[in-house]
């Protein structure tokens, strides 16, 4: 099971490696742009905690390529329920961040489960989808929704963590369209966002903490106190567009490290990358991502069966959709939405499930060639 | 195989619609970095700057105000506010910080929400502290994060309300000003000129405010310096003003109503220039209270008028200078020339009433005028025609503005022939002649015009324009084009009336030095006497214009006092104490102020006490 052959090295997948240690090494020198401590000597140390986390990370993806990724599909099940089991926990004894309970500590170290339970909710959905027949009528639909997408929807609420929530039910929806819909499921999906939008606004926003609500306002229309809840979109959109064309260069960043910036190092860190680096530069790091992302389609594309393809596509959308509402909310198109830019951001556990996920993604491509064993 | 084949290009196909939507997508990201980053790039690398940068105006030290003699006016004094700063202020602390200032928290509460216009910008709670109340608030700062102790720049006007009216105060830009660019330069919360020479020369007393821009981070913390610019203090100002002059007269007023003016008949400053009542010019620097101004704007004797060339009053006998001038100039009189005074004329059927109803009996231009014959004025009023009374009056300046830089003057009417067709409809009577002969009826003038009249009689003739400002070029607006002989003969008489024993400005009459002068009353209402059991409001106004040393002249003055009756009486003491003080020596000039200060600073103690 964890033979590292010849050909495993040889079908090896550099682009995609390269690709997430480039991003992850930018996201280090960033973070370290990000926090420095103007007027003063001190550095703080966080971006040495990344680049730890950046090594195990490496050394996670190397675990995870190692082994086939059948074994994913049979763990599938086991790891869903240790997932869901994981969510509870955090409920109950989590740690408060922001208004949101979202870490566990385990004595010295604290995580964050749902960072890894989005790798194992993928992974129990793509077996889930490639044992059935596309493609999905109203029924399989449904029960694909409430087998697995139902509970730890409603358990990412309560946390709450709208963040995830959000990503998981945009995942769910984006394999089940790739896994194909006959028309009705179609209509039916169409016909209920309809009919609930309304209705389901009204729950959503009753069921906002009092952040996001301000979040959304600010969102339509930032000037609403540029001191207060639109605050955040028009310092990242000052930050993003004071960078011009070359950017203020490294280090000469200043919405960031004066503290502009909320959340600089984790949710606004690519507003911190485009005030220095620029025009110019945000383009060779849109096209970074946008290798990542065309590169998993295409692994999903050459996988060689079912479970591997959906595998590969889960989480590559799950990628896409993460970068797209990070950098969407960076650029004031999107509300503000508190999840992290793959790679980019600060954050130890996200950046460790972020490479073990591009490891099962090199895995299945690694292993796409039927004929292989 | 096929139908596997099938499925196998639909799942290529659905993943290649993916990966279209995934380029549209990032398209728009491009497109929106591009506006952002191209399009608007310089707008936010602006609003970067601004973000991160704050200017910090240092208020220049203002220029010092003295007289001509070199004494200072006015001290600039620090000026201590206590103020939050709202992004440190714990908003739960206002009902302790409201018992602590003793001042209402519904009050606190307004103040930071009104005028805070960003948490970055602090906010004046309470203007204007005691040494006492600065050192209580530092002591108890430390229970209030953001609170803090602001100390800025104001004035002290040393002598109080002496010359309030010339001085002027200094106040807070307005809304209005503080949109006008020529106030930009005013850093936030510093003090500019509002009224009077502070206002009227502020360009220049204000100076260049200095600069201090510094970096700061989110929270309003420097993080470093990056650039000081230090302010330049402003001009110091030197007033033609005599302060003793000025101190003299404002305490002699003792509280009457009324003005007074003081020239340098040869160049035209100003010496003193006092309007009582006056304000203190030292309750609008703190920002005036309500109580305060309603007490300054209700008094009916309208304290913030400035008399001296707002109000226009009949001259009085004082006018007959100018009858005086034109008769002998035109020649229908001569200082021999007698008129019998039976106390009355009669013109028809009217009666006019000389002041004295026994008569003068015979009497000729000098005693005429020490005495104040009217009945002698009709006489020459009815030779001249009031045109020619007209022409005179206009020559030494009356009628017209002065154009004292003071603004806001009045210009006073003489009347002839042609005002009157022009303005009533009518022709000129002969009884009006002799009224407005004796400086009643239509005519009028302000106490800046009478003392222009009296400098100019005084000086050869010269009509100058009053300055404000010392060893500033003289501005000569007209010659009277008199004859020496016709003036040095009013002169003589102008000297009598004050050093002769049927002088009616005996009152006036000086140990230190010979002054000349002519009194004046003009009626308030139609009634032929005034008695001191009439109401103050009906009582006449009191004249008296004056000018000495007599054979050299260095001061011409006018005093006014509304209702004070005889002029003789209450208005020549005042120009009197004027005129003496102006001729103190240097030493004595000095210790007479510094007994002024300190009057003005026990004043303030008792009122201080009184609150």
């Amino acid at each position: 099971m964890f033979r590292i052959d010849r050909r495993l090295i040889q079908n090896f997948d550099w682009i995609t490696f390269l690709t997430v240690v480039a991003i992850s090494a930018v996201g280090v020198m960033t973070i370290f742009s990000a926090t420095r401590q103007p007027g003063t000597t001190v550095q703080s140390p966080l971006f040495l905690k990344q680049m730890a986390w950046f090594a195990i990370g490496i050394a996670g993806l190397i675990v995870f390529v190692s082994f086939d990724y059948i074994w994913l599909g049979r763990a599938a099940m086991v790891a869903y329920v240790v997932g869901l089991v994981l969510l509870v926990a955090v409920l109950v004894m989590g740690k408060t961040g922001m208004g949101a309970q979202r870490w566990i500590s385990l004595g010295p170290v604290t995580f964050q489960p749902t960072e890894f339970f989005k790798l194992l909710f993928i992974m129990m959905l793509s077996r889930y989808l490639s044992g059935m027949k596309g493609p999905l009528g109203i029924r399989e639909m449904l029960r694909v929704f409430f087998m697995v997408v139902f509970v730890p929807f409603v358990l990412l609420f309560k946390q709450p963590d709208l963040g995830t929530a959000v990503v998981v039910f945009a995942i769910f929806l984006s394999m089940i369209v790739s896994k194909g819909l006959k028309k009705k499921a179609v209509l039916l999906i169409v016909a209920i966002s309809i009919v609930s939008l309304p209705f389901l606004g009204n729950i959503m926003w009753r069921g906002l903490k009092d952040y996001q609500k301000n979040r959304l306002v600010a969102f339509i229309d930032p000037q609403v106190d540029p001191a207060g809840i639109g605050y955040h979109i028009n310092q990242s959109k000052i930050a993003v567009g004071s960078g011009e064309f070359l950017g203020k260069g490294y280090l000469n960043g200043t919405q960031g490290p004066f503290r502009f910036l909320p959340e600089r190092q984790t949710d606004f860190i690519f507003a911190v990358f485009a005030e220095e680096w620029g025009f110019a530069g945000c383009i060779v790091l849109l096209g970074l991502y946008f290798l990542l992302i065309m590169r998993g389609l295409d692994t999903a594309r050459k996988a060689k069966d079912g479970f591997g393809r959906m595998l590969a596509l889960g989480i590559t959308l799950m990628f896409t959709i993460y970068f797209f509402i990070n950098i969407g909310m960076t650029l004031g198109v999107m509300p503000v939405v508190g999840i992290p830019l793959p790679f980019m951001s600060y954050g130890g556990t996200a950046l460790l499930s972020n490479f073990i996920s591009v490891g099962v993604l090199i895995n299945v491509r690694t292993r796409r060639f039927s004929l292989f064993y | 195989m096929s139908s596997c084949s099938e499925a196998f290009s639909r799942v290529y196909e659905k993943i290649a619609v993916i990966g279209y939507l995934i380029v549209i997508g990032f398209l728009i990201i491009v497109v929106r970095l591009w506006q952002l980053q191209i399009l608007q790039g310089d707008e936010f690398r602006k609003m970067s700057e601004s973000n991160r940068m704050r200017i910090i105006g240092i208020p220049a030290p203002r220029g010092i105000i003295y007289d001509r003699n070199g004494v200072a006016l006015v001290k600039n004094v620090p000026y201590f506010s206590v103020a939050v700063m709202p992004a440190d202020f714990d908003r739960s602390r206002i009902p302790a910080l409201s018992a602590m200032l003793g001042m209402p928290a519904g009050e606190i509460k307004e103040k930071l929400v009104n005028t805070s216009r960003s948490p970055m910008i602090p906010v004046r709670l309470e203007e204007g502290l005691s040494f006492a109340e600065v050192g209580f608030i530092e002591a108890r700062r430390s229970d209030f994060p953001g609170l803090f102790i602001d100390v800025g720049v104001s004035r002290k006007y040393l002598y109080g309300s002496a010359g309030a009216h010339l001085i002027g105060y200094l106040g807070r830009p307005t809304p209005k000003q503080a949109k006008n660019p020529a106030f930009s330069d005013v850093p936030p919360g510093a003090f500019i000129g509002q009224w009077g020479v502070e206002r009227l020369f502020d360009k220049s007393l204000r100076g260049v405010a200095g600069q201090r821009i510094i970096e700061v981070d989110a929270l309003g913390r420097e993080i470093r310096l990056l650039k000081e610019t230090p302010p330049v203090k402003g001009k110091n100002l030197v007033l033609s003003i005599d302060m003793a002059v000025e101190e003299a007269a404002d305490k002699a007023f003792k509280g009457r109503t009324g003005a007074f003016v003081a020239l340098q008949p040869g160049t035209g400053e100003v010496l003193g220039l006092v309007s009582s009542p006056e304000f203190d010019p030292n309750k609008f620097v703190k920002g005036i209270s309500y109580d305060d101004w309603l007490a300054l704007s209700e008094n009916e004797k309208k304290p913030m008028l400035n008399r001296a060339l707002q109000s226009q009053y009949p001259p009085g006998s004082t006018f007959k200078i100018i009858d005086s001038i034109a008769g002998l100039e035109e020649h229908v009189i001569d200082d021999k020339t007698v008129v019998d005074c039976k106390g009355q004329i009669r013109v028809g059927r009217w009666r006019f009433r000389c002041w004295k109803h026994s008569g003068h009996g015979r009497i000729s231009l000098h005693r005429a005028l020490v005495e104040s014959c009217d009945v002698y004025f009709y006489e020459v009023g009815k030779l001249l025609g009031i045109d020619r009374i007209h022409e005179y009056a206009l020559r030494f300046g009356l009628g017209r503005k002065t154009g004292i830089a003071l603004g806001a003057e009045k210009a006073g009417l003489i009347p002839d022939t042609k005002w009157k067709e022009r303005t009533k409809k009518k022709p000129w009577y002969l009884g009006e002649t002799f009224v407005n002969a004796i400086g009643q009826g239509y005519v009028s003038v302000t106490p800046l015009q009478l003392a222009v009249m009296m400098s100019a009689v005084a000086n050869g003739g010269d009509v100058y324009k009053p300055l404000i400002l010392r060893d500033a070029e003289p501005v000569l607006e007209m010659k009277a084009g008199v004859s020496p002989a016709t003036l040095e003969t009013v002169r003589e008489a102008l000297a009598g009336v004050v050093n002769e024993p049927h002088g009616t400005a005996r009152s006036a009459k000086s140990d230190v030095t010979v002054i000349g002068g002519k009194t004046g009353t003009a009626q308030v209402v139609g009634m032929r006497r005034t008695s001191r059991h009439m109401p103050e409001k009906y009582r006449d106004h009191a004249w008296f214009v004056a000018f000495a040393p007599v054979d050299k002249p260095a001061i011409a003055a006018s005093v006014l006092v509304e209702h004070g009756g005889h002029g003789g009486s209450v208005a020549a003491p005042i120009a009197k104490a004027a005129i003496e003080a102006y001729m103190l020596t240097p030493e004595k000039k000095k210790e007479f102020l510094e007994k002024a200060v300190t009057a003005s600073e026990e004043t303030k103690v008792q009122a201080d006490v009184q609150n």
